[in-house]
């Protein structure tokens, strides 16, 4: 539990409690629109789904019914079989999954990155803010997806798909705090000096117990807004990095490996496209309940 | 009157179309790149190759179709002293494409330059049986003897891929003998390659050809897009098609696509068996075994392979040479059957054992290797998919690694950190002799276990010694023997675990006439000089 000050007021110390998990989770969401309620339910409907398919007896992502290859859509396949005979339901289900709560574990990682280093630089200021400042630039100028595909060919060869997932989304959140960090930074800098901040350090709080208790409670709704974008981003990314074939291996499903497919855009069946619409779906639903609609951060 | 003009209109349309029929247009297919060079000697890519073979003129060529050497530039020839020496005597009275006569004098220079250990060429290896080079005597001006050091078996059909150059002319090597020659060169763009007004063949009734006035090679990387152009109408032929396409392609104009059986490309599972590689030894002593390698081959369910991932245009390979190369393939060997009760029994004696979760071996390890491949093969991504779970059956866990090619090639050839690999082999000749890198245990490409300064096993040591036999032997029959035993060894011991031999499927526009679709390079178009354009056919 941290404890946080009401921000704004003048001297205002008293500190409130604010569980780790709120910093992220909760408010500051527009209320009340329609669409955004509609995004949130389309949401958990994806995410419920896509837990629920490990509880249907014989769903396997990996089956190969290989006398029914490329089957329509049917009762028993409502979205078809793929080229091997595999389920594309199931398959797009687990893919939800994996995708979905692997992007959302990574945007906490990269935000907690964001805040260390972006706060860091932004509290210490001097050499310190210059010394961080550089790497960002630096950070941010990097092609990555070639140190992706590098670090992607230097996993262990026996690494489980599993591993290989895993690996790709840390490689993400890796080197994906670059941006939020220069806006934490830029939000520290702000409250750096502020008078709430002034008379905490006047009564002899540390320098850490600054930055946790009264600085970061402030910047929780840009913390969350970038929270709730980056989950669309590294989304995004698992895609790119799947379609060229470098995410998950086979026969472990994610939406980038599902995406893989539509690589011969000629020879294509209308329900391949399922995993493309999953992805817009929940993309367009993501920057529905983006604080702001994510445009402001 | 009025009879006589709509019969008139009838002749002059039927005459009109038969001329079009009969006239030159232009022919447009895609390569993949750039060619690296227009040297014909210098050739070492795909590309350029195309380039060659539709410019160069030589003095014999196998025919695609019948695998049979045909005279082209020569009129004759005759090998003798114990096979190393060949005379050739020349048709006479023919031009290089800018009109310069064609001599001996032409071969003399080919053969030296070709020869010329500066040059570096790839097609000269073949020749090279010592460091000496070659004595040419030109005995007459359409007579040459060319004598080697030492005897090169199959020595005439190595000329099907030496293009004979000009001596004298001051266009050097864009003057040709082929059927066309290089008229215009967009680098990334295109290629125009013109009619050789002087090219020496003509048909039955005496035309002087080819038919073609141009060929338009278009550099095209992308495979998605020569498919939407070729369906455009916008190119006339595509060379080698994936399977998925061609049936597409088959259900919306069956006339348009063609299989032409075997080809000399197989797909293939090995095992890293390199001693100083970083794998784990049990993983070493597994892949080291004969009953292992069996076992995983019995494992696999071809016939599925073929079915799923070939739609039907491969057949389960039995070894090193495709039924294709129809001389030097052993016909008494047949793919190992998909069995996997007797794959367990393999196991069983040698000392594995099976688990609810899986195959152990005997110091208790679970029996788990990882295989490679190259990153956006679909094909053989989806081979690999399969192998995981007839393996599965067995109680092995393959993991599937895709690799970008570098990588791979890395891995395959300096690192040697891999498991397993599934990757293609291509022949693109049928001279067991051209295999010699890969199955001499010394050779680098020896994938399993290259390099070695004497061989690992014993039947290694047998497949080196049958090897350099067939390869000093003269007598065909002989050497046919002695390949036909390096086969059987390599059924018996599966250093590689052959896996499909893939059809040759291509795809004509229903305007082009002549094709004549061969399971050998370059398929669709070997016999280019042949065909001919109809612009009768409306625009598809």
């Amino acid at each position: 539990m941290l404890e946080a000050p009401l921000p704004g007021g003048r001297g205002s110390v008293e500190p409130v409690r604010v569980s780790a998990a709120s910093i992220l989770l909760a408010e500051p969401r527009p209320q009340g629109s329609g669409m955004t309620k509609l995004a949130e339910i389309i949401l958990v409907v994806l995410l419920t789904a896509s837990l629920a398919i490990g509880l249907v007896p014989g769903a396997s992502y990996s089956h190969q019914n290989r006398d029914i290859t490329a089957a329509a859509p049917s009762l028993k396949f409502p979205l078809g079989t793929d080229d091997l005979g595999r389920d594309r339901l199931t398959r797009l289900l687990y893919a939800t999954r994996i995708s979905m709560l692997l992007a959302a574990t990574a945007a906490a990682a990269t935000i907690a990155l964001a805040f260390l280093i972006g706060g860091l630089a932004g509290y210490y200021g001097g050499l310190c803010d210059r010394l961080i400042a550089s790497i960002l630039d630096l950070m941010l100028s990097l092609p990555w997806l070639f140190l992706l595909l590098a670090v992607r060919a230097l996993l262990p060869l026996n690494a489980s798909p599993v591993t290989s997932l895993i690996a790709t989304y840390a490689m993400m959140a890796a080197v994906g705090w670059a941006a939020p960090a220069r806006i934490v930074r830029a939000g520290v800098r702000n409250f750096r000096h502020s008078e709430f901040v002034l008379q905490a350090r006047a009564q002899g709080c540390p320098e850490t117990r600054v930055l946790l208790r009264h600085i970061l409670p402030n910047l929780r709704p840009v913390l969350v807004a970038q929270f709730w974008t980056a989950i669309p981003v590294f989304i995004l990314a698992e895609a790119n990095l799947g379609f060229l074939g470098l995410s998950a291996s086979d026969p472990f499903p994610t939406w980038g490996t599902l995406l893989k497919e539509l690589q011969s855009p000629l020879l294509l069946r209308p329900e391949a496209f399922a995993p493309a619409v999953a992805i817009a779906v929940s993309l367009l639903c993501f920057k529905l309940i983006t604080p702001w609609g994510g445009s402001q951060v | 009157m009025k009879n006589f003009f709509c019969r008139t209109a009838i002749l002059a349309a039927t005459l009109a179309g038969s001329s079009l029929a009969q006239s030159g247009g232009e022919l447009r297919f895609c390569l993949r790149a750039d060619p690296k060079t227009f040297d014909p000697l210098r050739v070492e890519d795909d590309n350029s190759e195309t380039v060659r073979y539709i410019t160069g003129g030589v003095l014999l060529r196998v025919n695609r179709k019948t695998q049979e050497l045909s005279p082209e530039l020569a009129r004759s020839w005759k090998v003798d002293q114990q096979g190393r020496r060949i005379t050739f005597h020349l048709r006479t009275g023919l031009s290089f494409s800018d009109g310069t006569p064609f001599t001996a004098d032409d071969v003399a220079y080919t053969v030296t330059r070709l020869m010329d250990p500066k040059l570096h060429s790839a097609t000269a290896d073949p020749f090279r049986s010592s460091d000496a080079p070659p004595q040419i005597a030109v005995t007459a001006r359409d007579t040459i003897a060319i004598t080697f050091a030492t005897p090169i078996s199959g020595l005439e059909r190595l000329f099907d891929q030496v293009a004979i150059l000009s001596r004298h002319s001051p266009k050097k090597i864009a003057a040709v003998m082929g059927p066309f020659f290089v008229s215009e060169y967009k680098p990334g763009v295109e290629i125009v390659l013109s009619r050789n007004p002087y090219y020496w063949k003509l048909d039955a009734n005496g035309q002087r050809m080819p038919y073609l006035d141009r060929i338009r090679l278009q550099i095209q990387q992308n495979r998605d897009m020569e498919l939407v152009r070729f369906r455009r109408g916008e190119l006339d032929l595509i060379n080698s098609l994936d399977p998925e396409v061609f049936e597409q392609l088959a259900r919306q104009s069956p006339e348009s696509v063609s299989d032409a059986g075997a080809s000399l490309e197989s797909e293939m599972l090995w095992f890293n068996q390199v001693p100083t590689s970083a794998i784990p030894a049990h993983k070493r002593e597994w892949f080291a075994s004969q009953d292992f390698r069996r076992a995983v081959s019995e494992a696999i369910n071809r016939a599925d392979l073929v079915k799923l991932v070939y739609k039907g245009h491969a057949a389960p390979a039995a070894g090193l040479i495709s039924p294709a190369n129809k001389f030097w393939v052993n016909r008494s060997l047949a793919p190992h059957p998909f069995d996997a009760r007797s794959a367990t029994a393999r196991l069983v004696k040698a000392g594995f054992t099976s688990h609810s979760d899986g195959l152990y071996d005997r110091a208790g390890h679970r029996v788990e290797f990882s295989v490679v491949t190259n990153a956006g093969n679909k094909t053989r991504e989806r081979i690999a998919v399969m192998l995981q779970q007839d393996l599965e059956h067995i109680g092995i866990k393959l993991n599937v690694v895709t690799l970008d090619f570098p990588s791979l090639i890395e891995r395959m050839t300096q690192t040697f950190q891999y498991e397993a690999c599934l990757l293609g082999l291509t022949n693109l000749d049928l001279d067991p002799s051209a295999q010699m890198n890969v199955w001499l245990s010394s050779a680098a490409d020896h994938q399993w276990n290259p390099n070695q300064k004497t061989p690992a096993t014993p039947w290694e040591a047998e497949i080196d010694r049958l090897m350099r036999a067939q390869a000093a032997e003269l007598r065909l029959a002989e050497r046919k023997r002695l390949f036909d035993q390096v086969q059987q060894i390599v059924w018996e011991q599966e250093p590689f675990i052959y896996l499909i031999n893939k059809n040759s499927l291509m795809a004509f526009s229903p305007q082009l006439r002549n094709q004549a679709p061969a399971a050998i390079q370059p398929q669709a178009y070997w016999n280019i000089d042949q065909m001919k354009k109809s612009t009768l056919v409306a625009g598809r």
